[in-house]
């Protein structure tokens, strides 16, 4: 148990993506089964127990310390769990007894709600302080340590030397503790049969399209259709069971279950989840945000927005992987195949049809539809393969949107970059032409050179008005301010941003040490991209 | 410390004890006119800092005073300025070292043990197991003994002499960690992690934030215990206290300076560089390989100030004594009244409270809070 709270402990306060993958591996790798496996359980989400809440742990704490005493302890601390794993009596040394996590584990998903307090109580008089606050988190649900369940796959994926696809494609057919897979992964055992019906199949990708590749390309290789711009996900069905997955595998069915009702087929569908009517309505990105992120959906949230699916693949019919066929004769496959499903959840991503990539460029830059954020090549004779080949598919998308804002705040990075102010908010002006006033609408920490980068940090250092903690307000007045270009691509109203907009996918384009500051854009300008 | 919000403050309303009207606030206390003195006769707060006027001397005054008793070479504790000062020859050498041969107007040297008399009042100076030199102060006269303890801790520390416990009327305690969330582990289960983490990362450096008296000294000093033999980088604040430290006898192995041209593969990787915690933030932190953030403090107990401070690698060591540490402490001294300064006083009251030992907040300025 010691070891997987350390291993806690260590994740949620790196930043770099490298080293989470390092402490994971190194973890999976000298950890015996059947903890590590459980441990895996508990980081991707596949743990679940009788809840436990908030106001149980204020009862248990009652329990064993002074009220006021304690009522300090979470008034300093702030954090309910992390208060009550440090005041319980006991345990303050690190130790390497107690309970091992498969038996913390086995001990909880046997309680009940009306015991499962006693048996907290139990578990955290045997632990120490970083194993209770472990204890505590998985039984109050959610981690929140930074790490998706697709990071733990690639920390598999790097233990077994194998292709994170092959993990995601039997992800769904296999459990905790997981020990088939370790024996796999280890090479001390086959690769765990696919037991399980409508598994994940990994999705292919696509390289965006260089200028040097278009070059290269004969038009007459390719088909084209347009991107659309939602959430791209497989749709499921074999032997009655029927899931939606997201790209990187996760099931998501649960917040679909309009979607999954039309799912009648016998068969794998790579598509576009999107809301509206098909074919001729279809909602924005900011419409289908509407329906992610939920445990549940209303009958009026479906009503709304309803969800379906533009149809771009078909990997399976029935008995038959069609993934080795080319383009061409799956397309004609998914022609037939859509034609028999609900039109109002179902509907053909239509072709774009094209001589030159001149033409195609025109259509690019001015698709028919808002929900359209570019164009995919897919080349006629291409086989379905898992992962990112170069050449076989291409994305081209729309240019992104560009506006200037000023620097406001600036914080500093983690690992390589602790040093230096490399994560930017900046704002754009609203109020009249006499009482400008900057808005926060974005923060940005890619886009800019290295030693972009050390200009940036000095123009900070140099120009700081206030400091909070790691973070520096900076100098931004009409008159006083860094502009910096910004791209992003899209834009959603946000209730929870100042601004009332939120952006997608901002990273800094241009530093524009020649603009002045006030004559950086308006928020009306980013009004303007709403509608 | 955001978080202190009105609860924190009613509640110490409501345990406030006032040392200098003690009859209010413990009306049972009613042999206490049979002593000869009131304890807050013999020493009480001033601008300057805690008073005695039976000595006429301060205790770690924070302003410049005829006479000042120094209990260890903290900054917030050891000011420069004052005509006399009476300290642990230890902390006397660490003034100098700090602040250069003037710091003080006369200085007198005193051996742990030893009382001598100060004006009316004798005094001694005892271990307090904070930093090399750190005392407690014990202060008699008119039949009654009170202990400033100024910073201790009781955890083991091989490069400070270990606290002892001086029995008294009054102990006067500190409590920067004085919250029962405070435990600190073993310090050597620390240096443990930071060495399990150097093994899995050889190729990036470890930089360890320690402040430059005391605590870099003793993670130093628990990295050789725990067998680690390679040189040790360190910042240029913390050269002239090592060397005082190992010219008292306190072995800390080869340390090299964390410059360029000393890198060993040109950035540091695989190595173990120590410094000022605000160095680490400063450019001086670019000359490293990919560098994983560690800080040896108490408050890195709390993740989130781990977090805000984008600490990658808590240890938890502290010069100070943790909640266990600060109850048995008081517990020991048998004092029937204790004074509890800075720190989070509140929850220290209460506890004295709880178990019936009269208790109130010393209300000092001018020491820092986060000096651990």
């Amino acid at each position: 148990m010691q070891r997987f709270a350390e291993l806690l402990d260590r994740l949620v306060l790196t930043a770099s993506r490298n080293a989470k993958l390092k402490l994971m591996t190194d973890y999976f790798r000298s950890t015996p089964d059947p903890d590590r496996g459980y441990a895996l359980a508990a980081i991707t989400g596949d743990l679940s127990f009788t809840g436990v809440k908030p106001g149980v742990l204020r009862a248990l704490g009652a329990e064993r310390i002074d009220p006021v005493l304690f009522a300090y302890s979470y008034d300093y601390v702030g954090d309910l769990a992390e208060t009550l794993s440090l005041i319980w009596p006991g345990g303050a040394a690190r130790s390497s007894g107690g309970p091992r996590l498969a038996q913390v584990v086995n001990t909880l998903a046997a309680a009940s709600r009306s015991d499962a307090a006693g048996i907290l109580a139990g578990l955290l008089d045997e632990l120490d302080i970083p194993a209770r606050f472990a204890v505590i988190k998985l039984v109050t649900g959610g981690l929140r340590i930074g790490v998706s369940a697709r990071l733990a796959k690639q920390a598999l994926a790097a233990l077994g030397d194998v292709d994170v696809s092959e993990i995601e494609e039997i992800w769904h057919g296999i459990e905790a503790p997981y020990e088939d897979l370790f024996a796999w992964l280890e090479g001390k055992d086959a690769k765990p049969e696919e037991s399980a019906a409508a598994l994940f199949r990994p999705v292919m990708l696509a390289h965006p399209l260089g200028e040097i590749d278009r070059e290269k390309l004969d038009a007459a290789d390719y088909a084209a259709e347009w991107k659309w711009d939602g959430i791209r996900v497989q749709v499921s069905e074999e032997a009655g069971i029927r899931r939606i997955y997201s790209r990187t595998g996760d099931d998501v069915s649960g917040a679909f279950p309009d979607l999954v009702e039309a799912v009648t087929f016998d068969g794998t569908i790579d598509g576009e989840l999107l809301v509206g009517t098909p074919p001729d309505e279809t909602g924005s990105f900011s419409d289908l945000q509407q329906r992610l992120n939920r445990k549940t959906v209303s009958a009026k949230m479906q009503a709304r927005y309803p969800a379906f699916v533009r149809c771009y693949d078909l990997l399976r019919s029935g008995g038959e992987d069609l993934r080795a066929l080319p383009f061409a004769q799956r397309r004609e496959r998914l022609e037939n195949f859509v034609a028999r499903l609900d039109a109002s959840r179902f509907d053909l991503s239509p072709l774009v049809k094209f001589e030159t990539f001149e033409q195609l460029e025109v259509l690019r830059q001015a698709p028919p539809h808002p929900a359209i954020e570019g164009i995919m090549l897919k080349r006629w004779d291409s086989a379905y393969v898992a992962g990112r080949p170069k050449g076989p598919w291409f994305k081209w998308k729309r240019d992104p949107f560009l506006i200037d804002a000023v620097l406001m705040y600036a914080q500093r990075g983690h690992g390589k970059r602790s040093s230096f102010y490399s994560d930017y908010t900046f704002g754009v002006w609203t109020g009249t032409e006499e009482a400008l006033e900057l808005v926060p609408v974005g923060k940005a920490y890619f886009g800019f050179t290295d030693e972009e980068l050390k200009q940036i940090d000095k123009y900070v250092r140099d120009n700081t008005v206030e400091r909070f903690g790691p973070v520096r307000a900076v100098r931004a007045e009409p008159g006083h301010g860094l502009v910096l270009e910004v791209a992003f691509e899209g834009l959603n109203r946000s209730t929870r941003h100042k601004s009332g907009v939120a952006m997608r996918f901002p990273r800094i384009s241009r530093l524009r040490w020649d603009k002045p500051a006030g004559e950086a854009d308006r928020l009306e300008a980013l009004f303007m991209l709403l509608d | 410390m955001a978080r202190a919000g009105g609860l924190s403050r009613d509640c110490r309303e409501l345990a406030r004890v006032n040392p200098t009207t003690p009859e209010k606030a413990f009306p049972t206390a009613a042999n206490r006119y049979l002593l000869p003195m009131r304890p807050e006769q013999l020493l009480h707060t001033r601008p300057e800092g805690l008073y005695c006027p039976a000595g006429d001397f301060f205790i770690d005054p924070v302003r410049p005073v005829e006479r000042a008793l120094i209990t260890h070479g903290h900054s917030d504790h050891a000011r420069t300025g004052h005509k006399s000062v009476l300290a642990t020859r230890e902390t006397l050498a660490i003034m100098k070292l700090r602040y250069d041969d003037g710091f003080a107007g006369s200085t007198q040297a005193i051996d742990y043990g030893r009382q001598i008399t100060v004006g009316g009042a004798r005094v001694s100076f005892h271990p307090a197991g904070h930093v090399l030199g750190s005392a407690q102060i014990a202060v008699e006269a008119g039949g009654i003994r009170i202990v400033a303890s100024g910073d201790y801790k009781r955890q083991k520390d091989p490069t400070s002499a270990a606290f002892e416990v001086v029995p008294c009327d009054v102990f006067i305690t500190e409590a920067t960690f004085g919250l029962p969330v405070f435990k600190h582990p073993d310090a050597a289960g620390e240096i443990g992690r930071l060495l399990s983490s150097v093994a899995a990362f050889p190729e990036r450096t470890h930089l360890v934030g320690a402040y430059a008296l005391g605590k870099a000294q003793r993670v130093i000093r628990l990295l050789r215990d725990a067998g680690y033999d390679r040189p040790i980088f360190i910042h240029g604040a913390l050269e002239k206290l090592c060397a005082y430290y190992q010219s008292e006898g306190i072995d800390l192995g080869r340390l090299e300076p964390a410059t360029l041209e000393d890198a060993p593969r040109g950035d540091f990787a695989g190595e173990i560089v120590v410094g000022p915690p605000s160095a680490f933030s400063d450019r001086w932190a670019r000359r490293f390989a990919d560098p994983v953030s560690a800080f040896a403090s108490g408050w890195m107990r709390i993740r989130q100030r781990a977090r805000q401070r984008g600490v990658e690698l808590p240890l938890i060591i502290s010069d100070h004594g943790d909640w266990d540490e600060l109850t048995r402490t008081i517990t020991d001294t048998g004092a029937r009244e204790v004074w509890v300064t800075h720190g989070r006083e509140e929850a220290l009251v209460r506890w004295c409270e709880i178990n019936g030992i009269a208790a109130g907040p010393l209300n000092l300025v001018g020491y820092e809070d986060e000096g651990d």
